[in-house]
């Protein structure tokens, strides 16, 4: 079968802008979590944010481009020139039709969206953008990106809530597979406005902390939900065949695994779809759990999440059987583009041979039985890694990565 | 505005930057009087946005087919300029 490997990585996230000062923020534990400046908070009961900082649109974004895209596409065009940029093709020289963009995506442009509604509501008709048309719509991020770079192959967008970065690099796999040899996918996402707030605050899941280092402390025995935050990554998938016979400058690893499953209904008295996703991208890697060398956890940082988490994955690798680790306790969960930043810290992390910490949380509580990565980096040369991730609404996806010698 | 103010090239060409941008290797500041929209780098959507832009300005309201059709600066400015002052009653 043929193998996907990663070859190009675009990073945007809140400890850190491109994919060098992300890396080097992550191994030492910097994190991005800070007091929501992007709208005026103060009558929500949850007020840290993870927000991307020193991003200047401008920059990056052509002219053309502006009036027409919010901020979420904003960067995943930034990351995508990144990534792009980091495979060494020349775009220009592949096959348009040979060319595909899978992303992830939540809610869509709501920042854009919002805007243009209250436009709507106190203006009127006339003073709504015509850009609202599309630019506020899920698919944007993909659509923009195949537009910008001449990508015409097969293309489309996952919605799985947190869970969708994974689910898009899994999509991407199937593309490479039946034969498209260049898949740019992944998730980048911005929700940092009212509008995309309010719908999130109803779940109950997020934190109400207002310390940025105290809110949002997956497995502890303090978990008191999660920290939003924004930003993502986008990978490119090639052909591994195809990419070496052009000579890409550096393959990341492999996606070797994936496997995705919802879960029951909570009154069927079923257990959760979580470790099945594990084993099935296990399994369809070729490899066993002994074969894992770090867990790059969903940390949803609730409570009953935690402890489901723990339970499966010490229920897969037995009790501190693994190193796990949650570096989004330095971003906050990115919605679409969560799993996505996932898998490209998980990748930089079997590059370099170091596992980054997670931060914040001293210690888990003693009732998982996880050995979770904390306080410091460790530097053990994990050769692959599972990535786990958890969508609202049962979704449950997990992928396996393999470092590629050579 | 007063019936008689006249819409020039500037200000159109000003409110196609606000409005939909400026396309890379083409200089709006040149002779583009008679270049089609197209080749200066706006598609429809790019045209109804700075259409809605002028009438939002001038509170005039410009019918919809002739705006589609006016394909230069030269043509809409023309139709802003006569037709086009037509005071917005909505």
């Amino acid at each position: 079968m043929t193998a996907a490997v990663v070859t190009g990585l675009g990073i945007a996230a809140p400890n850190g802008f491109g994919t060098e000062a992300f890396w080097k923020a992550t191994v030492a534990g910097e994190s991005g979590l800070v007091p929501l400046t992007r709208f005026d908070a103060a009558q929500y009961p949850c007020v840290i944010a993870g927000e991307v900082k020193g991003f200047v649109a401008e920059e990056h974004i052509p002219s053309r481009l502006m009036p027409q895209t919010d901020r979420m596409t904003r960067l995943a065009l930034a990351a995508a020139d990144w990534a792009i940029d980091e495979t060494g093709a020349d775009l220009r020289q592949l096959p348009e039709y040979g060319m595909g963009v899978v992303t992830a995506a939540s809610g869509g442009a709501v920042e854009f969206g919002q805007r243009e509604l209250q436009n709507l509501w106190s203006k009127g008709k006339e003073h709504v953008s015509a850009y609202q048309s599309f630019a506020w719509f899920y698919a944007v991020n993909t659509g923009q990106i195949s537009i910008r770079n001449k990508m015409r192959g097969p293309s489309g967008v996952l919605l799985t809530e947190q869970a969708g970065g994974i689910d898009a690099i899994g999509h991407a796999r199937r593309h490479i597979r039946k034969g498209t040899p260049f898949v740019l996918s992944g998730g980048v996402d911005s929700a940092l406005c009212p509008w995309g707030w309010v719908p999130q605050i109803t779940t109950g899941r997020m934190s109400t902390v207002a310390d940025p280092d105290r809110a949002y402390l997956p497995f502890s025995a303090d978990a008191s939900g999660y920290v939003v935050g924004e930003g993502g990554a986008v990978v490119v998938l090639e052909d591994a065949a195809s990419a070496r016979e052009r000579g890409a400058p550096r393959i990341y690893g492999e996606v070797a695994g994936y496997g995705a499953t919802m879960d029951p209904p909570p009154t069927s008295g079923r257990p959760p779809g979580l470790r099945r996703a594990a084993e099935i991208a296990i399994s369809d890697a070729g490899l066993t759990p002994r074969n894992i060398d770090v867990v790059f956890a969903d940390a949803a940082g609730v409570p009953e999440l935690d402890q489901a988490e723990a339970a499966a994955i010490s229920g897969l690798f037995g009790p501190r059987g693994v190193p796990v680790t949650a570096p989004k306790t330095m971003t906050g969960r990115l919605l679409a583009g969560g799993a996505a930043l996932d898998v490209a810290t998980a990748l930089l992390s079997l590059h370099a041979g170091v596992i980054p910490p997670t931060v914040h949380v001293r210690a888990p509580a003693p009732a998982y039985g996880l050995d979770l990565v904390t306080g410091q980096p460790r530097d053990t040369a994990p050769r692959s890694a599972l990535v786990l991730a958890r969508g609202y609404g049962g979704f449950n996806a997990a992928l396996v990565l393999r470092r590629t010698d050579g | 505005m007063s019936a008689t103010t006249t819409v020039t090239l500037a200000d159109l060409t000003r409110m196609l930057r606000e409005s939909a941008g400026e396309e890379e290797g083409v200089d709006m500041d040149g002779d583009v009087l008679d270049v089609s929209f197209d080749d200066l780098g706006y598609d429809s959507l790019a045209m109804l946005q700075v259409i809605g832009q002028v009438q939002r300005e001038y509170g005039i309201r410009l019918p919809d087919e002739a705006a589609a059709d006016a394909d230069t600066p030269r043509a809409l400015l023309a139709l802003i300029n006569t037709n086009g002052h037509v005071p917005q009653t909505g």
